[in-house]
């Protein structure tokens, strides 16, 4: 296994075999690696690059962390289908890989009678988006199954198998299964320009230039300027912030499913959903904004969310607040993906790809390399890729300080470093010592949770950056 | 895997202040096995990164003195935080408790056995009385739901202090730092020693807690932090003063001090009962919890008193569970309750105990929302007054002061709850 992840310098030099690759992934999220992966089970050069110095790094690592059924998708859209298809890969990829998923369900709760008289067309919804699970389910039953739920609940629409997976370990595995296959993964590294010729295209980025016979824009957020600099302008990426707030996880027993607001003409709405982290999640708000780097949250945003909350769950608010974070959806105007190829370009836009993007990430990356075919790529035999098992960072799972052969093995998983979230300094380890190792401390918090509690570092903060710097001086 | 079982007479969970003084005490007073956990790899609780003065000095003249005392003599008296870490463990130690660190309990297996992990493995033990001495720690930025960007340069005093005086790290060249309680110059005094530039200090309260002050440190008064800015690195404190100005703060490091949240997750995922005021354990003044055999002391019973006052608990708690040991205890569930009316924050203890049972140095702590000046403090229970008492000085946020506690012997142990009321 020849690892090639680099991270500053110049790129592999143009006249080096290696250094013209055959396709080049631009954007390094959930939707770029699951493309990597998915050109890695073939004999092609292939370089995924990010701006960032981490995978998944944008709109990937704040997200509602949702594996959707997709049954409330516009029928007959690219992106219902896509839903679809890709929640079966990856609820089976996650299965074998280790990813933590919970099948929790959830539930859309109607507060007021038009809400209640909208829950049926809603599962005809889900029926012509092919998920025939769904039912509607009375008031009684509904305070049954979540006794917790503020006074005034009419009713809800069951939806049993929607899921809640974990966020980070999902493109983490995607990409160190791309990266060890031989997939270059070239981080820091911006793309400011694009020329395309006969052969192909040079990028010009912020380590030097790139070539690749074939182009795959994957770019979240930017994928309309990468998209302009090959000479189109088919749509503009609105920036759409959502802020979440997560409780501790002492709230964990307050919540069992998804909930979620009937939709109304404002949108989806805010919902109440546990974490595979063991915590509850509140948010996401919906603001429109023209700034791409506006991840901050505001006290607007708190406020309207636990103005929210109270009514949803009104014991969540005597909770304590682990985090507060924002992010980005690549809103395009279009409810729908803008996933589209261009034959004399050798190039496929991946464009438009909202909050489903997690859950239909597999099904995009074989869609695009379809699409690559379309335009000329020859991919030639798929082949295996080695099996994969990923760090288990999920509440419901065996852990490894719980683990007592783990730590007869090895005393480090019996060493505890972050204590809110029970961190071992064996994961730690490993972490730094893994495929795609992190390049700051949040990485590391995405790859273990160290330091991801309620102390937020207070216990822990300076042990667990200690153990960062130690690896990289 | 369940681990290994075993059985001690007495567990002590965390070995701060509060847990070792038990330990010391009980260790003393030939409890049996009496066993110390702690986390940590090193035992000490916070004072080990308190690298300032006022640690266990001259608290004799009366218990509670530091209160009203602590202005001017609070960084002079006494002995250094690790210093006194390093004694309370010694004379743990020296008593003949078993200190055992890097040992997390991660929950219950019993009424009073706990699962534990550690580099040795996993463990069950089941004690004949539980003590718990688990701590608190200050709330982090989120949980302040201070908004804004998360870049890094965002501190609590702890991880400030953990940072500088256990890791030697570097921390940054410039800093603001919120909060004006006696932590918050501990911090001014963490950043200073890592050649830290400290540009003001900043308090939402309209006058200073206390009449400490840091010298050539701007004490900020009547300001709101509104946000954090920056995306690298830390750029600024945004700032709202009570007139409705605006203005951000140029720093590359902040630190969040005080507000202290007792860590009660054990007693929580126990289902111990806590007290709305406090959130820590609700408890007599025997250091009794609702789990017959669980006792707490120390800041998880209130969150913050000094070290000195947590050893103090830590101490007291001996003779209630050396009678629990013998059978000689007092019969539970006849306490009780203490309710405080707004301003009041929270009273300590907050059930009555056994026989009338005092707390120690015979006075309840209390602490307020707002600032009241020399206030009639009005116990009652029923509609019938218990005891009226004028307070001498005035009531501060963020610093505790007390009341007396000979009243608890008229409480009708068949009435309803205790009401403390501040006029």
């Amino acid at each position: 296994m020849t690892v090639t992840l680099t991270t500053a310098g110049p790129l592999p030099p143009l006249d080096d075999a290696e250094g013209t690759y055959d396709v080049a992934v631009v954007g390094a999220g959930v939707v770029g690696a699951a493309v990597a992966r998915e050109l890695a089970r073939h004999r092609l050069r292939t370089a995924l690059i990010d701006a960032s110095d981490d995978i998944g790094n944008a709109t990937s690592k704040a997200n509602t962390a949702i594996l959707h059924t997709g049954f409330d998708a516009a029928p007959g859209s690219l992106e219902a289908r896509l839903v679809r298809e890709g929640r079966d890969l990856l609820a089976a990829y996650a299965a074998e890989t280790g990813i933590p998923v919970e099948r929790v369900g959830a539930l859309l709760v109607a507060w007021d009678e038009d809400q209640l008289a909208a829950l049926p067309g809603l599962r005809d919804k889900a029926e012509r988006n092919g998920y025939h699970a769904s039912r509607i389910i009375g008031a009684d039953e509904l305070r049954a199954r979540e006794p917790h739920l503020g006074p005034g609940a009419l009713g809800a629409l069951d939806v049993p198998d929607e899921s809640i997976i974990c966020p980070w370990t999902t493109p983490l595995a995607f990409a160190t299964q791309a990266v060890r296959a031989g997939v270059h993964l070239h981080l820091n590294c911006r793309v400011r320009d694009v020329t395309a010729d006969a052969d192909g295209h040079t990028l010009t980025t912020s380590r030097g230039p790139l070539r690749a016979r074939y182009l795959v824009n994957a770019a979240g957020l930017h994928a309309d300027e990468i998209d302009r600099l090959l000479g189109h302008d088919v749509f503009t990426v609105t920036p759409r912030r959502g802020q979440l707030v997560v409780f501790d996880k002492l709230a964990r027993p307050l919540v069992g499913h998804i909930l979620l607001p009937v939709p109304g003409p404002a949108g989806k709405g805010v919902l109440v959903a546990p974490t595979v982290f063991g915590n509850v999640l509140l948010g996401p708000t919906a603001e429109e904004l023209d700034d791409k780097t506006a991840t901050g949250s505001t006290a607007d945003g708190i406020r309207l969310l636990r103005e929210k909350g109270r009514r949803i769950v009104p014991g969540l608010l005597d909770e304590e607040v682990t985090a507060v974070y924002a992010g980005l959806r690549a809103a395009t105007g279009q409810e729908d993906y803008r996933i589209q190829e261009y034959p004399g370009l050798r190039y496929v836009a991946v464009g438009g790809i909202r909050s489903t993007g997690l859950t239909a990430s597999m099904a995009i990356g074989r869609h695009v390399i379809a699409l690559l075919t379309a335009v000329g790529l020859d991919p030639g035999e798929p082949h295996d890729l080695p099996p994969l098992t990923m760090p288990n960072l999920g509440e419901a799972f065996p852990r490894p300080y719980r683990d007592a052969a783990l730590i007869a093995g090895d005393p480090a998983y019996g060493t505890l470093v972050c204590h809110c979230e029970q961190v071992t300094l064996g994961e730690i380890r490993d972490a730094l010592a893994s495929t795609i190792p992190p390049h700051s401390p949040d990485g590391l918090r995405r790859r273990t949770r160290a330091r991801g509690g309620r102390c937020q570092g207070f216990y822990c903060g300076a042990a667990v950056r200690a153990l960062f710097e130690e690896e990289r001086p | 895997m369940t681990g290994e079982a075993r059985e001690v007479d007495v567990l002590i969970v965390g070995a701060g202040p509060a847990g070792l003084a038990a330990g010391a005490e009980l260790a003393a007073a030939t409890a049996g096995r009496v066993e110390i956990l702690e986390r940590e790899q090193e035992a000490g609780g916070i004072p080990r990164h308190c690298h300032h003065g006022g640690f266990g000095g001259r608290l004799d003249r009366s218990a509670y003195a530091w209160a009203s005392a602590a202005g001017s003599a609070y960084a002079r008296r006494g002995t250094t935080g690790p210093d006194f870490a390093r004694r309370g463990v010694a004379a743990a130690v020296a008593a003949g408790a078993a200190l055992r660190t890097g040992v997390t309990v991660t929950g219950w297996a019993g009424p009073r056995t706990v699962e534990t992990t550690g580099p040795a493995g996993l463990e069950r033990i089941t004690a004949r009385a539980v003590i718990l001495a688990t701590g608190a720690r200050e709330r982090p930025r989120s949980a302040r739901l201070i908004p804004g960007a998360r870049p890094p340069g965002v501190y609590t005093t702890g991880e400030l202090q953990q940072a500088v005086h256990l890791y030697g790290q570097r921390i940054g060249t410039t800093a603001v730092v919120v909060g004006d309680e006696p932590v918050g110059h501990a911090a001014v005094a963490t950043l200073r020693a890592a050649g830290v530039h400290v540009v003001a200090m900043v308090t939402d309260r309209t006058a200073p807690a206390l009449r400490l002050r840091s010298p050539r440190v701007p004490l900020l008064t009547g300001a709101t932090v509104t946000g954090l800015t920056g995306r690298a690195r830390l750029s600024g404190v945004a700032l709202r003063h009570e007139d409705g100005r605006t203005t951000t703060l140029r720093c590359d490091t902040v630190v969040l001090t005080g507000d202290f949240v007792p860590d009660h997750e054990l007693a929580r995922r126990g289902e111990i009962l806590l007290d709305p005021g406090t959130r820590g354990p609700a408890y007599d003044a025997a250091h009794r919890t609702s789990r017959p055999g669980v006792f707490a002391v120390g800041n998880l019973l209130h969150a913050v008193e000094r070290a000195g006052y947590a050893a103090q608990e830590g101490r007291a708690v001996a003779v209630p569970v050396l009678h629990r040991l013998a059978g000689t205890e007092g019969p539970a569930g006849g306490g009780r309750r203490l309710v405080v009316d707004a301003p009041l924050r929270w009273i300590a203890p907050n059930m009555t105990g056994p026989d009338g049972a005092r707390p120690p140095g015979d006075r309840f702590v209390l602490r307020t929302w707002r600032r009241l000046p020399r206030p009639l403090l009005v116990v009652s229970q029923d509609g019938r007054e218990l005891h009226r008492q004028r307070l001498l000085s005035t009531a501060v946020p963020g610093r505790p002061f007390t009341l007396r506690a000979d009243w608890v012997d008229h409480v009708d142990p068949d009435g309803t709850d205790v009401r403390i009321t501040a006029l």
